[in-house]
């Protein structure tokens, strides 16, 4: 056979490939689309913005999954990227060698825990921590400060927000300390031979320079924490209703479909559920292109 | 104290007394301070001995060069000098790196420290990419606590001027340092470096990557700035080092072959490896 020839071949198969994953993300699309018609057709700007969901009474909006899916993910960001940071920086900058080739593999081990896992850690672990020694602290507080108001249940906004946390670090250290990496070693001592400290030379030549990177990490990792549905499911407390506080149990836009698709029989309902999951198609796509495109833009030019 | 035929490879052709160290050569006596000096310095890549026992004097504002074959060890012994070499994982050093009498390698000494008054310029300009022109010059003031904005400011014109650079950046002071030339590029990284007023700055072939022009202004800089700072400079380049050096050590194999007033080393050689290297005949 020709070496042409099975290019040829190689490369229609690939192109088959790509139109079939092209095809299969359009069908996902229209499949909610359409699913979700009847509350299109009525208006999404209504739907977005009522908080009531009962399927009892017929009543769908979807604010409050909106709004627990934003607050959770915001949670786990806003501690997973500080720590994905920490551990890239001791990985890549600070640890000797064995020392961190040991809690790489640590972290890639976190990657590999099954979510349902996380699920049940948060629950019975996480969950009770909270409710019996974390939230008590902020009792005193929560009566000026809504967001600490008590009681807690254990399961919460809070609770998914760690565990999500933890689901998202492994994503979030491995991309930053591959940031770190791009960064060239001259760098370094640029800034050590100019009398920094190791420290100081950390933050002047590998910091500064990967902060577009590290944004766009953050960004794709929220991403993830965005979608995630088994842990959050188990933890997040399951109820339909925007509150303040940290400490009260919530829903989002996946532990929402995912309790509720098997039961829903009535074609409304399935089209409310049909709707959030395009509302979390369309946010998941978005976040994931605002990543790629901080991405690219900053890529660091080393010469 | 020192004296003749202490220096390994070396057949006394310097003398000390009281710690000036004179060079003896033909014509003007050459007699200056000892600035920096290495004793007995070894130097690993793990177990790869890459610099053996050299021992070796730099002088008060004079440009000393070090020239040897590839991977003779010219860029670790430099690195040696400030501390930087120890910055390599599994790389170690051994011995005594006097600086202004001091041994910068005893341990009270603080390798940050030790930085601050033996600076660096390296084979490629590596201006800081996420700062200006004004920040690449002021980083290391502001890393060592100068906050004052007209005292960095000064500073800043002052060291650009120094280097030349000054007319050429003075309106664009705000433009991101790797918006300049590679030559230009390196005479900021000099900026950078003469900005914390060090004593010496070692320079690891800070031509290399430069074309001939920005060679040529370079070259003319480091005689200018050896008024005031000592230059120890490696170089591949035998006519750069005949131009702009005054004394030339030669290393083979990470031993010090022969070291001296440069004008002696390339028209007198003692050593025969001395005169094959640099009439070209090897490395
Ligand atoms: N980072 C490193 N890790 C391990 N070995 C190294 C490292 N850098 C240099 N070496 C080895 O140490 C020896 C001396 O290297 P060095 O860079 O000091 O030579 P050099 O004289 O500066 O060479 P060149 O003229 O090519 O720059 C070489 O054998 C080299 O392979
Ligand atoms: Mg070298």
């Amino acid at each position: 056979m020709s070496s042409s020839l099975s290019e040829k071949i190689f490369r229609t198969i690939l192109g088959a490939f790509g139109v079939f994953i092209v095809l299969l993300m359009f069908s996902v699309a229209i499949f909610l689309t359409v699913g979700a018609w009847p509350v299109i057709r009525h208006g999404l700007s209504d739907f977005v913005q009522t908080q009531t969901w009962n399927p009892v009474n017929g009543q769908f909006g979807a604010l409050a999954v909106l709004f627990g899916t934003l607050v959770s993910s915001s949670i786990a960001i806003a501690i997973a990227a500080p720590l994905g940071v920490g551990a890239a920086i001791f990985l890549k900058e600070l640890a000797p060698a064995r020392v961190a080739s040991v809690f790489s593999f640590l972290i890639e081990m976190l990657a590999a825990v099954p979510s349902v896992i996380f699920g049940l850690w948060g629950f019975f672990v996480l969950a009770p921590a909270i409710r019996d020694h974390v939230a008590p602290i902020f009792y005193p507080l929560g009566e000026y400060v809504p967001i600490f108001r008590g009681p807690s249940y254990g399961v919460g906004i809070l609770t998914a927000g760690v565990v999500l946390a933890l689901m998202i670090l492994p994503t979030m250290a491995a991309i930053v300390r591959e940031i770190f990496s791009a960064v060239p070693q001259h760098q370094r001592e640029a800034a050590l031979g100019l009398g920094s400290t190791r420290w100081e030379a950390v933050r002047v030549a590998v910091l500064a320079p990967s902060k577009p990177g590290i944004l766009s990490a953050a960004v794709l990792a929220t991403a993830r924490a965005l979608g995630e549905t088994m842990a959050v499911t188990m933890v997040i407390g399951n109820r339909n209703a925007v509150s303040l506080s940290l400490f009260d149990p919530g829903q989002s836009m996946a532990s929402l479909i995912a309790n509720e698709y098997a039961e829903a029989s009535d074609s409304r309902h399935i089209a409310a559920l049909m709707a959030v999951g395009l509302l979390l198609l369309v946010i998941s796509l978005v976040v994931n292109a605002v990543a790629r495109i901080i991405a690219k833009r900053s890529a660091a030019k080393w010469k | 104290m020192e004296h003749n035929g202490s220096y390994s490879g070396h057949n006394g052709s310097y003398s000390s007394h009281n710690g000036h160290v004179s060079l003896v050569g033909h014509g003007d006596n050459f007699e200056s301070q000892t600035i920096l000096e290495s004793k007995d310095l070894d130097a690993w890549f793990g177990s790869h001995h890459v610099v053996k026992s050299v021992s070796l004097h730099f002088f008060s504002r004079t440009v000393s060069a070090i020239i040897g074959p590839s991977g003779c060890g010219k860029s670790t012994f430099l690195r040696c000098l400030n501390r930087m070499h120890e910055e390599i994982p599994g790389a170690r050093a051994k011995g005594v790196v006097n600086f202004q009498g001091k041994n910068i390698y005893d341990m009270f000494s603080e390798p940050a420290n030790v930085r601050r008054h033996i600076g660096m310029v390296f084979q490629k300009p590596n201006p800081f990419p996420a700062m200006s022109i004004f920040e690449n010059v002021i980083i290391g003031l502001k890393l060592a606590g100068v906050k004052k904005g007209y005292v960095l400011n000064d500073i800043a014109e002052a060291c650009l001027k120094q280097v030349g650079l000054w007319d050429e950046v003075k309106d664009k002071l705000s433009a991101p340092g790797l918006s300049l030339s590679g030559g230009q590029q390196q005479r900021l990284c000099i900026a950078r470096a003469l900005a914390m007023a060090p004593e010496v700055i070692l320079m690891d072939e800070p031509t290399s990557a430069l074309d001939p022009i920005s060679t040529a202004r370079i070259e003319e800089l480091l005689v200018e700035l050896k008024k005031t700072v000592s230059i120890v400079i490696v170089t591949h380049n035998m006519q750069q080092a005949a131009r702009i050096s005054d004394t030339t050590a030669f290393l083979l194999s990470g031993d010090l072959v022969e070291f001296g007033r440069t004008g002696e080393i390339f028209t007198n050689p003692r050593k025969s490896e001395t005169e094959r290297y640099i009439t070209g005949r090897f490395g």
